[in-house]
């Protein structure tokens, strides 16, 4: 990646760390804000999920005996409902779920048949390695490429990419993968089609589960990268009509630091809105690409938590995700006041 | 302003340059494919256990790789010793099984194996505190008991015949389960077992490996292990098999064709005794009629059926007892093809005419009904769309319904149902209660109403009466007599399609039942496979 060169900074550098330290002033505050108002947001919202669960029509016991359910009794079925106290009331079963919660026990899941804590711990990391070197990917791409489209604005590079970008946005991701897989695994044999390791490996051993990901990582991006390649390119676009970039030309500033340095930091500011706002769908998006590379993360289990009225395992997830969500609102929120000299944290 | 810009566009090259020099260090340490290591072969499928322990319903009828049963089945699905020594005693008044143990066992963790292991197995399954299914289909049982070491008694609650059917269940260690809760134990997922493999690693949602257990009682196998990669989605399963990544892998219908004829692999189609049909309620006054339900039958096109919709992988079905069985009655077979003809005509001498809108009318009410099937299910949904195309063409209008099981359930009664079933090991155990009067009406057992006293007393009959022969002559007078009555149109019966790779010795198929995920698919034998190379 290409930077602009240090002696092209206009602003002296040793006043740097002073200047963001007084921007941040009020970050404590506004995380300790923010952290209260989390606890009634996934109170709601783990509420929510029991109050769905209630209302859903679905037998957690014939979910559960599957196949056997059509050769199972009746009683049979309600012994297995009492065991997990699924038809005690909602309002017990939901301050069960709390008090174990206190406690630090998740619960058992019904659909897993392990501990909920146990379920997170063997999977959430190969999401979250999943959503992060995708959401990194897209990240640069998107820089580059629409920061290089925005400079030609019209010409063949930005046409081209403007084209793909639109094609790639209406291909379903699980499609992507499929085609991916066709091309790279079957036809050029490069890379492996799925799973997390050599299906006769006895470990996870860090390169070969590396070669495994690139293709689930790349489809991932791919799949979420023409949202943000087409808005950082107008961003750019846009402010590289702006006076303050202009003027930066006017100065004989190089090329590029004009457009790295000037143009795309101010598009920069939106686009952290953007990375905010579209987590949930990378993690929407990491769910089926999970499912296309058969890779053993939350993504499958919550589906399966979900056709099985699973709440424990639901609840958890939910909260995960609410919890992933919120903070990177903070972020977002802390980093545009890093950004931005007009955003003030402490009001 | 360019310093921070250039600070923070560095901080992100290098979580960036890191994340990818993680994901692009593509030094191949690892073996390339499955194949040609070690002697451990590799099989992929769709299901995936729950857990791994028979009491919570893993491989019940054998075939589960890790555990053995008091008996298993051979390749007829004939039961044969196991961990008894030979096949267990009924006494005269058929209450009483009695079952010699096999010596000198041991289970994986060298602990050798008793008859208190296979009292407390069957123990398990009857506690209601644990979350058992399998209690339903053993509540003939009405206690285990071990008088030494090497025996054990069964004594039931009424005689039934088919009871050493469910011996195939395997037999888990008392000393690793005793005084915990079965339902959330450690044991679940790294199980101990007799079998021929013992568990090396589960990872769920990816892969079972399993490794040889060389001290195996029937033998030491012949390969070093075996690894179960559990694929979920069709497509990506086909394109893993074709990457060459599988030994061998269970493949839907459609999806197998292709490797037909391809080099390296070869197609298995394995007979089950699955098969799909429409129940026709009794609640119904239009499929309540036996005409309109004589009609139906001889209007579907259950070739077309085999060759449209499963990809030649099927064959067609007219009774509930598999042709495989050895109780399926030669004289239950009708037309593969559609007979308008035979439909038309029970429909005119019931009094059914052709209304103006060509649907058949009677006493004023159309012959027309509503056929559910759940929505999920993709093949039930073609058979319920091929079955309405067919019984339009003879004046009764069917109007399909996708609809989830929650509400197929409380219409089952009075619409009609594209349903599935079957076990290839006794007529006893799913026909006793999805055709007995007993259990009309009560959830998915009879969910037609269908009564017949003739039905009723073959069926009891053949679970009570110990000489084979009086009941093969009960299930005969059964089947007969559900093909009069025809309270279900039988479709078909489903094959399993499998892929597999050149060079494999020792692949057995036999009859399979519905459920085949780890245990009970292709490769029930395992164990004696073996890679030509």
């Amino acid at each position: 990646m290409t930077t602009p060169a240090p002696t092209a900074a206009p602003a002296p550098a040793e006043s740097t760390p002073r200047r963001r330290s007084r921007r941040l002033a009020g970050a404590g505050a506004v995380v300790r804000r923010r952290l209260l108002v989390a606890v009634p947001i996934l109170a709601a919202t783990s509420a929510g999920m029991f109050a769905l669960g209630a209302a859903s029509p679905i037998d957690p016991a014939q979910q559960y005996a599957g196949a056997a359910a059509f050769t199972t009794t009746e009683e049979n079925l309600a012994q297995i409902r009492a065991n997990w106290g699924v038809d005690d009331p909602l309002p017990v079963q939901y301050l069960r779920w709390v008090g174990n919660l206190l406690q630090g026990d998740l619960g058992w899941s019904t659909s897993r048949h392990e501990p909920v804590t146990s379920v997170l711990a063997a999977r959430a990391g190969w999401t979250l390695l999943l959503v992060g070197a995708a959401l990194a990917l897209v990240l640069v791409a998107s820089l580059l490429l629409g920061t290089l489209a925005a400079y030609r604005r019209g010409g063949w590079f930005d046409r081209a990419l403007r084209a793909t970008a639109y094609a790639v946005q209406s291909m379903p991701v699980f499609w992507i993968g499929l085609a991916a897989i066709a091309l790279f695994a079957l036809t050029l044999g490069w890379l492996p089609a799925g799973g997390l390791t050599d299906i006769t490996a006895t470990g996870t051993d860090p390169a070969d589960v590396a070669r495994h990901l690139i293709l689930p990582v790349g489809v991932l991006a791919v799949a979420q990268l023409p949202w943000f390649v087409l808005f950082i390119r107008d961003a750019v676009a846009d402010s590289l009509r702006d006076d303050h970039v202009l003027a930066a030309r006017a100065r004989g500033l190089p090329g590029r630091t004009v457009l790295f340095g000037h143009a795309l930091r101010t598009a920069l500011l939106p686009f952290l809105t953007l990375v905010g706002t579209h987590l949930p769908e990378l993690i929407g998006g990491a769910v089926l690409v999970e499912t296309v590379f058969s890779l053993p993360g939350l993504g499958a289990v919550t589906v399966q938590a979900a056709l099985g009225s699973d709440f424990p395992l639901l609840a958890a997830t939910t909260l995960a995700t609410t919890v992933v969500v919120l903070a990177a609102n903070l972020g977002t929120d802390l980093a545009y006041a890093a950004a931005d000299p007009r955003v003030r944290l402490d009001d | 302003m360019g310093t921070r810009v250039s600070k923070r566009v560095t901080a992100v090259a290098v979580a960036v340059a890191g994340v990818l020099a993680l994901t692009a260090c593509s030094s191949p340490t690892t073996t390339s494919t499955g194949a040609g290591d070690g002697g451990t072969l590799v099989v992929a499928t769709a299901g995936e256990p729950d857990a791994l322990n028979p009491v919570l319903n893993y491989g019940v009828d054998g075939g589960s790789l890790i555990f053995d049963g008091l008996v298993a089945r051979d390749a007829r699905n004939e039961l044969v010793p196991a961990l008894a020594r030979e096949l267990p005693t009924v006494s005269a008044d058929g209450r009483t099984i009695t079952a010699k143990l096999r010596e000198g066992v041991l289970f994986h963790d060298g602990s050798p194996f008793t008859a208190q292991d296979v009292v407390f197995t069957y123990q398990a399954v009857l506690d209601p505190k644990v979350d058992s299914t399998l209690r339903s289909d053993l509540d003939m049982l009405a206690s285990v008991t071990a008088p030494d070491p090497s025996t054990v008694v069964f004594t039931l609650k009424y005689a039934y015949a088919p009871f050493p059917q469910r011996l195939a269940l395997g037999i888990v260690p008392a000393k690793a389960l005793t005084g915990q809760d079965i339902n959330k134990a450690e044991f679940n997922r790294k199980p101990v077992g007799t079998g021929p493999y013992r568990v090396t690693s589960w990872t769920p949602g990816d892969r079972l490996v399993l490794a040889a257990n060389d001290g195996y009682w029937g033998g030491r196998p012949a390969n070093g292990g075996v690894v179960v990669a559990f694929v979920a989605d069709d497509n990506v399963r086909a394109q893993r098999t074709r990457a060459g990544e599988f030994d061998a892998a269970e493949l839907a219908p459609k999806l197998a064709v292709g490797f037909d004829g391809q080099a390296g692999y070869r197609v298995q189609r394995v007979p089950t005794a699955d098969y799909r049909g429409v129940m026709l309620p009794m609640g119904n006054p239009v499929t309540a009629d036996l005409a309109v339900r004589q009609a139906l039958n001889a209007a579907v096109d259950r070739a077309a059926m085999v060759t449209g919709l499963l990809g030649g992988a099927g064959e067609p079905a007219f009774g509930p007892v598999p042709p495989t069985s050895e109780f399926a009655e030669p004289s239950i077979v009708g037309k593969p093809a559609a007979d308008p003809a035979a439909a038309t005509a029970a429909l005119d001498a019931a009094g059914w005419k052709p209304g103006p809108d060509g649907i058949r009318v009677r006493d004023g009410r159309q012959a027309a009904f509503a056929l559910m099937y759940p929505a999920t299910d993709s093949l039930r949904k073609e058979l319920a769309l091929a079955v309405t195309a067919d019984a339009k063409k003879v004046g009764i209008k069917i109007t399909p319904e996708g609809l989830t099981w929650d509400a197929i359930t409380p219409r089952m009664k009075s619409d009609a149902l594209v349903m599935g079933y079957g076990t290839p090991y006794d007529p006893d155990f799913v026909s006793y209660k999805l055709f007995g009067s007993a259990f009309a009406g009560q959830g998915f057992f009879n969910p037609g109403g269908y009564r017949s006293p003739v039905v009723d007393r073959a069926l009891q009959e053949g679970r009570a009466s110990a000489d084979p022969a009086a009941r093969k002559a009960a299930y005969a007078t059964f089947q007969k007599q559900l093909a009069t009555d025809m309270p279900w149109v039988f479709l078909t019966y489903l094959q399993h399609t499998y892929v597999v790779k050149d060079g494999l010795a020792g692949v057995t198929p036999r009859v399979e039942p519905h459920e085949h995920d780890v245990a009970n698919s292709l490769w029930w034998n395992i164990h004696t496979w073996t890679r030509k190379s």
